[in-house]
């Protein structure tokens, strides 16, 4: 690269101007003209048998032009697809309505089309559906006892898939253990609360055989093949926009029943249709996240040395896969040696069917639980061995020359140093000094409490997941920036830009970033798991390289000298030793474009476009640090302090991460604290509406303190490793480690998630303080 | 229940601009805002007026346009995120907000503006308690709110600069 400008800056986003002003365009601002509106009729049961829907009153209100029923569409359209490389895995058929029987509160059972939104829900009422209802089965381990209800009847029990790992002599580590810890943890279902809910519209073209499908959603082109499978249409008969999205967090990293719906009645009516997600909606029909139940193990030497690690874990799935449903939990397997030296790691994964809404990939996706896991551990070990949790971390690290690292789960770790942001987030904490002050405190009967977590997490998905992208630089100089990667929020527009403006040497102004249209964009995957930026940034940075390339050699055909001759600083190609004779990138693209003089066999224009595909993962790091006051008398926790040192590897713009950073950590909090889903043993759900699941408020949040450590990475040519979910792994078990170390004197060694006040006051209740020293 | 309602006329100033209408009684007036009016800025994120995505000023004050009825709004001056910005010149709390990155999917950032609007019209210097405290009643999922505090404290200073200027408040 060029001298860097741009890259490593401070850069204001471009995509502000328009949102700022309420100019934005998000699905359901897509107006188009003889627009219908849908709505969804959803079960009131969590498992029941359909006996029969009476729509006859529905479809002769005024104002509604059609009702549809599953019993209808189930030929017309396929059933809803899940990644399946697991040979144990069952799938249920996963139709878009219900057929015969639902299985979760919330499966759309009939869907009413009409003229305007506020018809097609009044319609909605008139549908008579006699619903029989069976037993539901909510709990994920007792839906794998014996005798449990069973979901799908084409198995004899509750079993979704299994999955199973060891790696090491493990019976050899906990004969030879001096100690051995054990926890029982439960990560509880969340949702994801993307601040826009989930929207789609559909218009077909039928001159065009074109099938435009907007959605909210964060992976146009996997939607794209996915759609036409489910419409039984070629795929370049289907187009899906992504306009801006608000948010996503993986709850749109999926390919959902109403896109399947909307884009038949799309065809089947010949007029657009749009539906509007209800947030009630999307508690109960879009995905939530974690929702394990585990068991973990670890053998230790008399130090703190973990020998060896079992990790036994229920997952609970729900009712049906989505997309990435069966991928979740492995990843939190292959996840749970953290960043340590484990010998010996085995894993078993059970994951069971409930009547409850589909889990999949919420930011983190199987990492948070994995680093909850380990890092509660350490903990329970610095309890148990009475060490400090930091010595304990300290003694398991591997060193900084120990990468690429190899872990007992078959992972190579691409670089790291943790001790140096360990040490360096102890510094920024003051840990000693709080160390004193928790002290000082306690024996005034206030309880502070200091919490720690180092992690390691997974990104830039990765082998398996190339991304695509474009460069093209017209004839005055302007240059097109085209990326699969389909941003969310995350700021793209912006980092592709900066990347590509060094490169080429041209105005920040001069650089448009195109994505989230699969008929401007040739080919992609998507944002999830950290790799817009490590994935979708790198294949921008290699198209731009081409395009440089290209600009050399026709430079070296125009200046008529050898092309190792020129240097290309400041946007400019020119001859060694005679800075006069140059040619700017603009002039380069000029000539490109008009082609009346091109060297042999070079194609017209000043473009190239790439793929990438990282030969491995990246794994970015870093150290929390949390300090929390517990008032025992109401359980009430008051975050006192929240340091954060992350390592990301190289950094294209600060303020982006930093604001990814300071996001992540609002909702790893935000699981520790104050967050679930909880279904009643009916498959009820009581957090139905933001009422009653809460999510953090600005109140809640101390100001975080931010820094950073940079490895980088050796995977891609720029060093990059992610950064979108860093922050809610890293934050989570730091939150809760804190809290219990805040209540070590009332003899708590652990509380599960969400840490409420009620739950914290129950536990002090009729307990009196022990003094003395309790880490 | 399902009979149609006779339509009821509204007549109301939106970002200085006079409009009649004629609406359902049960409209909602973020849908009228959005549908009738096609200002698409005002955004629904919830349908229990806690996320604040809808939140507007109705005669001064911010409401949650969600859980008002259109005919409630009748005589009344509205502001919305379009009736900020004078022209191409961005208001300073806007300015703001893409100044210290105070957005990033933009789904909130309407009714949160609306809301630091509000607090400093009441309150030029708040602190950063006051504005956490302030914007209590908007939730945002991707910033952890850090920046938007930074970013209606970057307006307070400036419209004080600003205000200083003008020889005002």
């Amino acid at each position: 690269m060029t001298v860097s400008k741009l890259v490593g800056a401070r850069i204001k986003r471009r995509e502000d101007p328009a949102l700022i002003r309420g100019l934005g365009q998000y699905v359901d601002d897509v107006r188009l003209p003889e627009m219908l509106h849908v709505a969804v009729l959803r079960s009131p049961h969590a498992h029941a048998k359909i006996k029969s829907i009476d729509a006859a009153a529905a479809r002769q209100h005024p104002g509604v032009v059609a009702v549809v029923t599953g019993a209808e569409l189930r030929d017309q359209i396929d059933t809803i697809p899940t990644t399946a490389d697991n040979p144990t895995l069952r799938i249920p058929k996963h139709h878009v309505l219900a057929v015969d029987k639902v299985c979760y509160l919330g499966e759309g059972v009939a869907a009413v089309v009409a003229e305007s939104r506020y018809t097609a829900r009044d319609a909605l009422d008139l549908i008579q559906v006699e619903f029989e209802p069976l037993p539901a089965v909510t709990d994920p381990e007792k839906a794998l006892a014996p005798g449990s209800a069973v979901i799908h009847a084409e198995w004899s029990d509750n079993t979704a898939f299994r999955w199973e790992q060891t790696q090491g002599d493990l019976d050899k580590a906990f004969q030879r253990a001096h100690k051995v810890v054990k926890q029982r943890l439960v990560h509880q279902r969340l949702a994801p609360i993307a601040i826009e809910p989930r929207g789609v519209v559909a218009r077909y073209l039928g001159t065009k055989k074109e099938l435009t499908v907007w959605s909210s959603t964060q992976i146009p082109h996997l939607l794209k093949t996915h759609l036409a499978k489910m419409l039984k249409l070629p795929e370049e008969q289907v187009r899906v926009i992504a306009p801006d999205v608000g948010g996503g967090f993986g709850s749109k990293l999926n390919v959902y029943a109403e896109e399947g719906l909307l884009g038949y009645l799309a065809l089947k009516l010949g007029r657009p249709v749009k539906w509007s997600e209800e947030r009630r909606e999307n508690f109960q029909a879009t995905i939530h996240g974690r929702g394990q139940v585990g068991e973990v193990e670890a053998a230790l030497k008399k130090d703190g040395t973990i020998l060896g690690l079992k990790y036994k874990v229920v997952a609970d799935v729900g009712a049906y896969h989505q997309l990435f449903t069966p991928a979740i939990p492995p990843f939190t397997g292959l996840m749970l040696s953290g960043c340590y030296k484990i010998p010996a790691i085995g894993i078993e994964v059970t994951a069971a069917f409930t009547n409850k809404m589909s889990t999949d990939a919420y930011r983190g996706a199987g990492r948070p639980e994995a680093t909850y896991v380990i890092e509660r551990l350490m903990d329970r070990i610095a309890q148990e061995l009475k060490i400090d949790p930091v010595k304990v971390r300290k003694i398991n690290f591997p060193t900084s020359k120990e990468f690429p690292f190899k872990t007992a789960t078959g992972l190579a770790y691409d670089s790291g140093n943790y001790q140096l942001a360990l040490n360096k987030a102890l510094k920024l904490a003051g840990y000693e000094k709080l160390r004193r002050e928790q002290k000082q405190l306690r024996n005034r009967g206030r309880y502070l409490g200091i919490g720690l977590s180092t992690y390691v997490e997974i990104c830039a998905m990765g082998p398996g997941f190339w991304e695509y992208g474009k460069v093209e630089v017209d004839a005055d100089g302007k240059v097109k920036v085209y990326s699969g990667a389909s941003p969310h929020g995350q700021g793209q527009k912006t980092s592709f830009a900066q990347i590509v403006a060094d490169q080429l040497s041209v105005p920040l102004e001069d650089i448009e970033v195109v994505h989230g249209d699969t008929a401007a964009v040739a080919k992609g995957i998507g944002t999830f798991g950290s790799r817009a930026t490590a994935v979708g940034g790198i294949a921008v940075y290699q198209a731009g390289e081409k395009v440089r390339e290209k600009a050399r050699e026709l430079a070296s055909h125009l200046l008529e000298v050898d092309a190792d001759d020129l240097v290309f600083s400041d946007g400019r190609f020119g001859v060694k030793g005679v800075p006069r004779r140059a040619l700017t990138i603009q002039q380069i693209a000029q000539q490109a474009q008009t082609a009346k003089n091109l060297p042999k066999g070079m194609e017209r224009g000043l473009s190239a476009d790439s793929t990438f595909e990282p030969a491995n993962f990246t794994f970015p790091f870093g150290t929390h640090i949390c300090v929390v006051e517990v008032e025992p008398q109401t359980g009430n926790v008051e975050v006192r302090k929240y340091v954060a040192v992350d390592d990301c590897g190289k950094v294209i713009n600060p303020l982006l991460v930093d604001g990814q950073v300071q996001g992540g950590i609002a909702q790893g909090l935000g699981q520790a604290l104050y967050e679930g889903v909880v279904y009643d043993e009916n498959g009820q759900l009581l957090t139905g509406s933001l009422m009653d699941y809460a999510l953090p408020r600005a109140a809640d949040l101390p100001h975080l303190q931010l820094a950073r450590t940079e490895t980088p990475s050796p995977v891609n040519p720029l060093g990059l490793k992610g950064i979108g979910e860093a922050g809610t792994i890293g934050s989570t078990p730091a939150v809760v480690s804190a809290v219990v170390d805040a209540l070590a004197p009332f003899g708590v060694t652990h509380i599960d998630m969400p840490l409420t006040p009620q739950k914290i006051w129950t536990l002090c209740q009729g307990k009196k303080a022990a003094s003395g020293d309790h880490r | 229940m399902m009979q149609t309602v006779a339509k009821k006329r509204v007549s109301l100033r939106i970002n200085g601009v006079e409009q009649t209408h004629e609406v359902e009684p049960r409209l909602l007036l973020v849908d009228f805002l959005r549908d009738v009016v096609r200002l698409t800025g005002t955004h629904v994120g919830c349908d229990t007026s806690i996320c604040g995505a809808c939140t507007i000023m109705l005669n001064d004050a911010a409401v949650k346009s969600c859980t008002v009825l259109t005919v409630q709004a009748d005589g009344t001056e509205l502001l919305t995120i379009e009736g900020l910005a004078q022209g191409d010149k961005l208001h300073p709390i806007q300015d703001a907000f893409w100044e210290c990155h105070g957005l990033q999917c933009g789904f909130c950032t309407p009714g949160m503006i609306m809301s630091a609007h509000q607090l400093l019209k009441r309150n030029p210097k708040p602190t950063e308690n006051e504005i956490r405290h302030a914007i209590d009643g908007n939730l945002c999922r991707c910033t952890g709110y850090q920046h938007i505090v930074d970013a209606v404290q970057y307006a307070a200073k400036r419209m004080g600069q600003g205000a200083k200027t003008r020889r005002r408040s």
